[in-house]
């Protein structure tokens, strides 16, 4: 196997936030590793700390400990605005709800050039407008469509200027938060192939955070799945899918509904119980089971997940 | 034969707008027989909402019902003056809604919403609806319900929440349950428990459902009969095997296509959007952004062509002078296990 190089590496993540008198425990201690290229999708249910990952990532909070290197760098010890403004140039996000995140007051064009202003990309009117077009082409839109407001275009469209808006700094990684979510059916296919075709064209790295499982196994190249704060589970996604690991994993992939009626009628759900599982008061870490496949256990049960492992075979 | 249930016939409704009439439903004809679940499938627009909202009498202020009727216990619901409502909603006909976070009152305690539409209907005692409340909390899976009936819906997860409005729609046993999207708002894994929970109580009732979604994998789990709804038309209708093992629409191909499934390496999305209904096309409204249409797709509306008893669908390609077409390869993968299901005797 060829040395792939890793872009991102995140260790020990901890976003703890206060509420009151008790602590929220959002992402407790996850580590893990995004390589060049690659998409790599987080799965996870409502509250099980994806989002704050990805958010901490990009320094939209600060995280409470850990460390998050980016190209090699720690990105919470960049302490010249320099080198923030690369980072952020380098990182850019796409956003869940395509109807919240773009400024309803701010033409397409100021929308998509506002990345281009703070960074200096540009130097006149007219290489802004033309960058504009450009941009609005490669999502797919129209490039008359740059005067409009975000009111006049479609969830679909939306979506489109939010990647354009993405792309405009030229980024090398991108986190897209539940980007097709708030999308019908044949839209988010639609919305998913723009996103792999872009990733071909640009070399762009993904982190692809959603719950839609069979979205996430199609786009990704390897998945880690989120629990309550905790990553239980990282693979390559097509065997993370169809040879879970981890309990709740199987439980998971075990809900997810299969548009294929006869598959249906033989589903059986697999029930995971949290709390006979984390509350046993054993020490759990990431550990590798077979190359390439992680699950956080503790040391006595590496054992049983290589059994689990090896009966897939 | 079976008994039918509901039967809505060349329902139209138009929307008055700034802009003008959205003509949101245009001729959409469908029954509900005894017992059964029938999926109705679309995307946002695609008039899926409206007709159940219809069948219930909640259409918003400026909608105008252009024509049809929709047959109940041989009366034409659409004749029904508020008081006549009154008294189907909640009691033969209960709806679930999509978001279990607004559709629950937070002011009252959950006892009592759930109690209410005995009281009202079915002329029970308050201490007797308490208790037949109480059950029925049971009935749908809620813990400690003791305790738990005498909270609010704050206190309650969203899983839990859209159990009580479970609860509170089948406390009467209605005759017809509709389902708006009832788990889109849920995480999967509750998800799969809703559904569960709906099918077991479904069998318990003995009522019949609408199901609402534009999940595909939510319908072959839950349905027997599927209607495909598109720019307000039905495109399609069939049993839920017919719909997802021999699709004849090439919007439902579309749609099925752009789904992932397990070894799925690419996805054809729908090119473009669906169409403007202030001036809704000619005749096939999927023409525009279908690749096998044809001039006459353009030009004039496809009737319904018979595929079996149960299946029919609106699409030229069915006409015996149509050139054959090939649908797409996921397409005929499920024809050719359709196929050996006819084979095998299999079909449901």
């Amino acid at each position: 196997m060829t040395e792939r190089k890793k872009i991102l590496e995140v260790k020990h993540l901890k976003q703890y936030f206060k509420s009151g008198r008790s602590t929220v425990k959002a992402v407790d201690d996850v580590s893990f590793q995004i390589y060049e290229g690659e998409t790599f999708g987080l799965v996870g249910e409502s509250g099980s700390g994806k989002t704050t990952t990805g958010r901490s990532i990009l320094q939209l909070y600060k995280p409470t400990a850990g460390e998050i290197i980016f190209e090699g760098q720690d990105i919470s010890k960049l302490t010249k605005r320099k080198d923030q403004l690369r980072f952020r140039r380098n990182a850019q996000m796409i956003f869940q709800d395509p109807y919240a995140s773009l400024n309803p007051r701010m033409t397409v064009e100021d929308i998509i050039a506002e990345g281009l202003d703070i960074h200096g990309l540009v130097k006149n009117k007219q290489e802004r407008r033309q960058r504009v077009e450009e941009l609005l082409e490669v999502v797919g839109l129209d490039k008359r469509h740059a005067s409009r407001f975000p009111h006049e275009f479609s969830g679909g469209q939306r979506q489109r200027i939010g990647i354009a808006r993405a792309l405009a700094v030229q980024p090398k990684f991108i986190v897209a938060d539940e980007p097709i979510s708030a999308l019908d059916v044949s839209i988010q296919a639609q919305v998913v192939n723009l996103m792999k075709e872009l990733q071909e064209k640009r070399g762009l790295t993904y982190l692809f955070i959603a719950h839609d499982l069979s979205m996430v196994k199609f786009i990704s190249d390897r998945i880690g799945v989120m629990h309550f704060g905790k990553l239980l589970e990282v693979g390559p996604a097509d065997d993370v899918y169809n040879k879970p690991l981890h309990n709740y994993t199987k439980s998971l992939i075990s809900a997810v509904p299969i548009p294929d009626p006869e598959i249906e009628r033989q589903r059986t759900r697999i029930a995971y119980d949290a709390q006979a599982e984390e509350n046993d008061g054993k020490e759990r870490s990431m550990h590798e089971i077979v190359p390439g496949r992680f699950v956080r256990c503790s040391d006595d049960e590496v054992e049983h997940y290589k059994q689990v492992a090896a009966s897939y075979e | 034969m079976t008994e039918r249930v509901l039967d809505v016939k060349n329902l139209k409704i138009d929307f008055h707008t700034y802009a003008g009439d959205v003509k949101a439903i245009r001729n959409v004809s469908f029954h509900l027989n005894k017992g059964e679940t029938l999926a109705i499938v679309g995307e946002s627009g695609s008039g899926k909402s409206v007709t159940t909202r219809t069948i219930i009498g909640l259409l918003a202020q400026n909608a105008e019902i252009k024509g049809g009727e929709i047959n109940f216990h041989g009366k034409n619901l659409l004749e029904n003056k508020e008081k006549d409502w009154r008294n189907i909603r909640g009691n033969e006909i209960a709806m679930i809604f999509q978001d279990p976070m607004t559709s629950l009152d937070p002011t009252m305690k959950i006892g009592q919403q759930i109690a209410e539409p005995l009281i009202k209907h079915k002329g029970v005692s308050k201490k007797e609806a308490w208790d037949k409340a109480l059950e029925m909390m049971k009935a749908v899976g809620i813990p400690n319900a003791e305790k738990r009936i005498n909270q609010y819906p704050h206190q309650f997860s969203g899983g839990m929440r859209q159990r009580i409005v479970i609860a509170i729609a089948l406390i009467c046993e209605p005759e017809i349950l509709l389902a708006d999207e009832p788990t889109t708002a849920l995480d999967v894994t509750v998800q799969a428990e809703i559904l569960d929970l709906m099918k077991s109580l479904q069998k318990r009732v003995k009522t019949s459902i609408i199901f609402i979604t534009h999940d595909l994998g939510v319908v072959a789990g839950m349905a027997d009969r599927v209607a495909v709804m598109y720019a307000g038309e039905i495109l399609e209708y069939g049993s839920v095997d017919e719909i997802f093992y021999n699709p004849q629409h090439p919007y439902t191909w579309g749609l099925i296509n752009s789904m992932p499934t397990l070894d799925s390496e690419e996805l054809d999305s729908i090119p473009g959007t669906p169409p403007d209904l202030l001036d809704p096309p000619k005749g096939d409204p999927f023409a525009p952004r279908n690749k096998y249409a044809m001039k006459i797709d353009i030009e004039q509306k496809p009737p319904y062509f018979k595929v079996s008893d149960t299946h029919y669908a609106a699409t030229w390609l069915l006409h015996p002078d149509a050139p054959a077409v090939t649908p797409p390869p996921e397409i005929q993968r499920r024809q050719k296990k359709y196929a050996e299901m006819i084979k095998k005797g299999k079909l449901n």
